[in-house]
């Protein structure tokens, strides 16, 4: 078969046009279709936090990974997209949490990631605004932030320049089983291979996709500069993040360089539409403000939701449909889609045309889940698991 | 500080204490009812009866403040609606902490505010908006021997002139960007409006020695030692004025957030904006309803009587409500006359250049603006709109240049601490 383009990427999230940007790079002939505005989707609404986590093995090292390509790319970021290395405290409020914090610390500096373990007066030097008496901290220095929508525009500028053809406001209404896209208005495009990078809606795209919405709500505040100085979570996030399949709140602010501070984070299943709901956002906020106290009196100038694409191990799907060679996915990066889209790509790119990537893909491979792509029928919408 | 929650219920609640929040409360009230109005600023009044209170000019807004207090509405000043369900709470909050506000029937009656459109200089420090400076005025801010030029659109033009005249100030030009033909128009229609006719000949005798200029609109202003210097045009030739202070406007737009946030539906068409409501002012939710300027711009009496109609239709008096109804439309005609007389002329959309500022809070230039395709993209991209206004200034800016739909509000309804929105998610009877 003979492709129009070798690549096409649906949905230009920052997924998607890392990706676009990786293969046109690679010298592939590349066209990246997004329904709306490039970075506009849940892209638009995530925090742009580039973080180590340490949740398994796995997502170590793709965070890692994807944290080591961002601190190569630093240097050619533009001003718009704010990228300041501001480092993460990971806060733990009590001893039993501390004891956490020198687990955790081992863990990262046995794999080669520089960490400090803060005690609890020098944390209340470094974030006075924290609630007093926090047994401490693990310091992440080389953590970073980001203003996702933003890089997600320069990538696709930057895949333009090497070559890449970008559509916007063109919606794919089907990805055809023989490796071609059919559009809204009927017209069919043709590629070797075919990325579904969606996000939470890629499961529209490939029915039976093991990906979920999971919702979580944001807030960002007016300008108080020097309010807080790093990215500050609690160590129960992980609790949050991974957890059960219950609403959860968790503790987790960001300085921006505006100096606005944006406060976080809720996570919810199955919650319907991108409504603010008061009830989970009035725990959130409640949360944030046992561990600031000084938030309370801070003006909120908005408060919005986003879709994280959720899959059954938090790992992301990047790689082949099981038995299906021309359509790829990159998607389920739950939520941590902005840091780990450059590794993503990376892997994405290399696998392609058959390289070695520097990190296992195994991990991310769609066929670790027993999962049957629905033939026919689009639109069965994110998957039931 | 102590910082606490309080909680009020009312069988009425009113947000906005302007001539239609002021005239629906008092209905409600008459009616029985137990009625709460709310209104951010210090003051009752609105826009137009600002002060009022204390020292009342006009003797309509007098009658009517003196009505609202006998009728036994309780009113809160200084408190600001942030959100609610829509379906029986809101959330608000003062400088010593947040509310919640129960209701049976809810009135708003939000009013509107200024809109701004981007030329050269207008955001230089010796330029304001036509409200800014009408409310400094009325609040005794010295404008004696000052020269002011006012520029823009529509009658408040004319009520700004008339408080900086009687304030001892001197009105070097008043340039409406509206024709002769059109203005000369609306007051031929006046004739269907004595009050107003007579209103208009009384304010034209007070502004005899004031320079209107119609079909003039500024084209840039600058500073030159002490001075301002505003540049107006009729699109051919240009002069000059020196002035102290230049005022402008270019009509008015709903404050709408409440209303959307809230889930009630709204019009979206430029220039006629506003909460959706039906015969009796209710909106598409039940038990909630919308009077004033927040259903459409049209000026103070329309105001009054819509707010009058939703305050009997919260109370359940529908006979006197729809006794109302003819002299309400008569009142909206009104309005759209004003809509008509005073609509934008198309070259205001080519006044400012790539360094002109359209989005003050997060210093956005037309220039970078002028690229993108929607409202969202822009501001994803730019951050125009994402400061403290929320685009409340820029948003009607960027909608009468590039037509650009408006994106989607979200909470707060207006800038909130944060333990304000802690109360959003706390519902029912305080639980
Ligand atoms: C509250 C919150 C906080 C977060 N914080 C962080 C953080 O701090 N750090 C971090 O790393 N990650 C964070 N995330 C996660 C991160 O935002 C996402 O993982 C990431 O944005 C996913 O990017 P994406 O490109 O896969 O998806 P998206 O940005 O959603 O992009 C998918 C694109 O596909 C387009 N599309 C969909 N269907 C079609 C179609 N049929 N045709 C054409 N185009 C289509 C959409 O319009 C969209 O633009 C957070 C997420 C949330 C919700
Ligand atoms: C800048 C400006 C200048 C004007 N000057 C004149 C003039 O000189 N002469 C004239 O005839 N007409 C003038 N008008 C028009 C006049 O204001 C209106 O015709 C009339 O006041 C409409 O009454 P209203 O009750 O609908 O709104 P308004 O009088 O605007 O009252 C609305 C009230 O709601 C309050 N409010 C809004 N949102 C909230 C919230 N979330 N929480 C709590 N309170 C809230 C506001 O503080 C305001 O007091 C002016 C209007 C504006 C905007």
């Amino acid at each position: 078969m003979s492709g129009t383009y070798d690549v096409i990427v649906v949905g230009g999230g920052i997924v998607g046009s890392a990706c676009a940007w990786e293969c046109a790079r690679r010298g592939l002939k590349v066209l990246m279709v997004e329904a709306g505005i490039v970075g506009g989707g849940a892209t638009a609404a995530g925090m742009g936090h580039l973080v180590v986590m340490d949740d398994s093995e796995a997502q170590f090292a793709l965070t890692a990974y994807s944290c080591q390509l961002w601190r190569e790319l630093a240097a050619e970021l533009p001003g718009s997209v704010e990228h300041e290395v501001c480092g993460t405290l990971w806060v733990a409020a009590d001893e039993w949490e501390m004891g956490e914090v020198e687990r955790k610390a081992r863990y990262y500096e046995e794999r080669g990631v520089a960490v400090e373990v803060i005690g609890g007066k020098r944390l209340e030097q470094l974030e006075p605004n924290l609630r007093a008496g926090m047994a401490g901290a693990l310091r992440v220095p080389g953590d970073a932030v980001i203003y996702p929508p933003a890089a997600t525009h320069w990538m696709s500028e930057r895949a333009g320049e090497a070559g890449a053809t970008v559509w916007r406001g063109v919606e794919v209404r089907q990805i055809l089983e023989e490796g071609a896209v059919e559009l809204a208005g009927g017209a069919v495009v043709e590629a070797f291979v075919v990325v579904n990078a969606a996000g939470a809606t890629a499961g529209r795209l490939t029915p039976g996709l093991p990906v979920r919405g999971r919702k979580g709500h944001l807030a960002i505040t007016d300008r108080y500069p020097g309010f807080a100085r790093h990215q500050l979570i609690e160590l129960g996030y992980l609790k949050s993040a991974h957890g059960e399949e219950g609403d959860s709140v968790a503790f987790n602010i960001q300085p921006r360089k505006t100096g606005q501070m944006l406060v976080g984070s809720s996570r919810q299943y199955g919650a319907e539409g991108g409504e603010v709901e008061p009830g989970i956002l009035g725990r959130m906020l409640r949360r944030a403000v046992a561990y600031m106290p000084g938030l309370r009196l801070l003006n909120v100038v908005r408060v919005w939701t986003g879709e994280r694409a959720a899959t059954p191990d938090k790992l992301p799907l990047i790689g082949p449909v099981p038995g299906r060679s021309s359509i790829w996915l990159a998607t389920g990066h739950e939520g941590l889609g902005i840091t780990t889209s450059l590794g993503t790509a990376r892997l994405l790119g290399e696998r392609l045309v058959g390289g070695d990537p520097e990190i296992p893909y195994k991990p991310y491979d769609p066929g670790r889940f027993a999962w049957v792509p629905v033939a026919g029928q689009t639109g069965a919408g994110v998957g039931a698991w | 500080m102590s910082r606490q929650r309080r909680d009020e219920a009312y069988d009425v609640v009113v947000v906005g204490g302007g001539p239609a929040g002021v005239a629906a409360a008092t209905a409600a009230a008459e009616s029985g009812k137990r009625v709460g109005l709310i209104d951010e600023s210090p003051w009752l009044g609105g826009q137009i009866w600002r002060g009022e209170a204390e020292r009342p000019h006009s003797e309509k807004a007098r009658r009517w403040l003196k009505r609202l207090e006998a009728a036994g509405v309780t009113v809160r000043v200084g408190v600001s609606v942030v959100g609610g369900d829509g379906a029986g709470w809101l959330v608000a909050e003062d400088r010593r902490g947040a509310w919640r506000i129960g209701y049976e029937a809810l009135i708003l009656a939000t009013g509107a505010r200024d809109r701004f459109l981007p030329f050269p200089g207008w955001t230089a420090p010796h330029v304001m908006g036509v409200g800014g400076l009408q409310t400094l005025v009325k609040s005794g801010w010295p404008v004696a021997g000052k020269r002011v030029a006012i520029v823009g659109s529509g009658p408040l033009l004319w009520a700004l002139a008339e408080g900086v005249t009687a304030a001892g100030g001197v009105v070097v030009v008043l340039a409406e960007q509206a024709s002769w033909e059109s203005v000369r128009r609306f007051g031929a229609g006046l004739i269907r409006y004595p009050a107003k006719l007579v209103q208009a000949i009384g304010l034209r005798a007070r502004l005899a020695g004031v320079p209107y200029w119609c079909g003039w609109w500024p084209a840039v202003t600058r500073s030159e030692g002490d001075w301002a210097v505003v540049t107006v045009t009729d699109g051919t030739s240009r002069r000059e004025l020196k002035c102290d202070l230049v005022a402008f406007g270019f009509g008015l737009v709903p404050n709408l957030e409440l209303a959307r946030l809230l889930g009630c539906g709204t019009r979206d068409e430029p220039g006629w904006e506003g909460v959706e409501v039906g015969l009796d002012q209710e909106t598409g939710l039940s038990g909630v309803y919308a009077a004033g300027e927040a259903t459409g711009v049209k000026g103070a009496e329309a105001a009054l009587v819509e707010g009058r109609v939703a305050g009997y239709a919260a109370a359940g008096r529908r006979a006197e409500a729809e006794a109302l109804y003819g002299l309400r439309d008569r009142w909206r005609r009104f309005g759209a006359m004003l809509a008509q007389a005073f609509a934008l002329r198309a070259e205001l959309k080519t006044l400012a250049d790539d360094d002109t500022i359209v989005c003050r809070c997060e210093d956005v230039t037309y220039g970078r603006l002028r690229t993108w395709r929607t409202a969202r993209e822009a501001k994803l991209m730019t951050r125009c709109g994402m400061g403290p206004c929320q685009g409340r200034v820029c948003g009607a800016a960027c909608r009468f240049l590039w037509s650009w739909e408006p994106d989607r509000v979200r909470p707060p309804a207006t800038v909130a601490r944060l333990e304000t929105l802690m109360e959003l998610g706390t519902g029912g009877n305080g639980g």
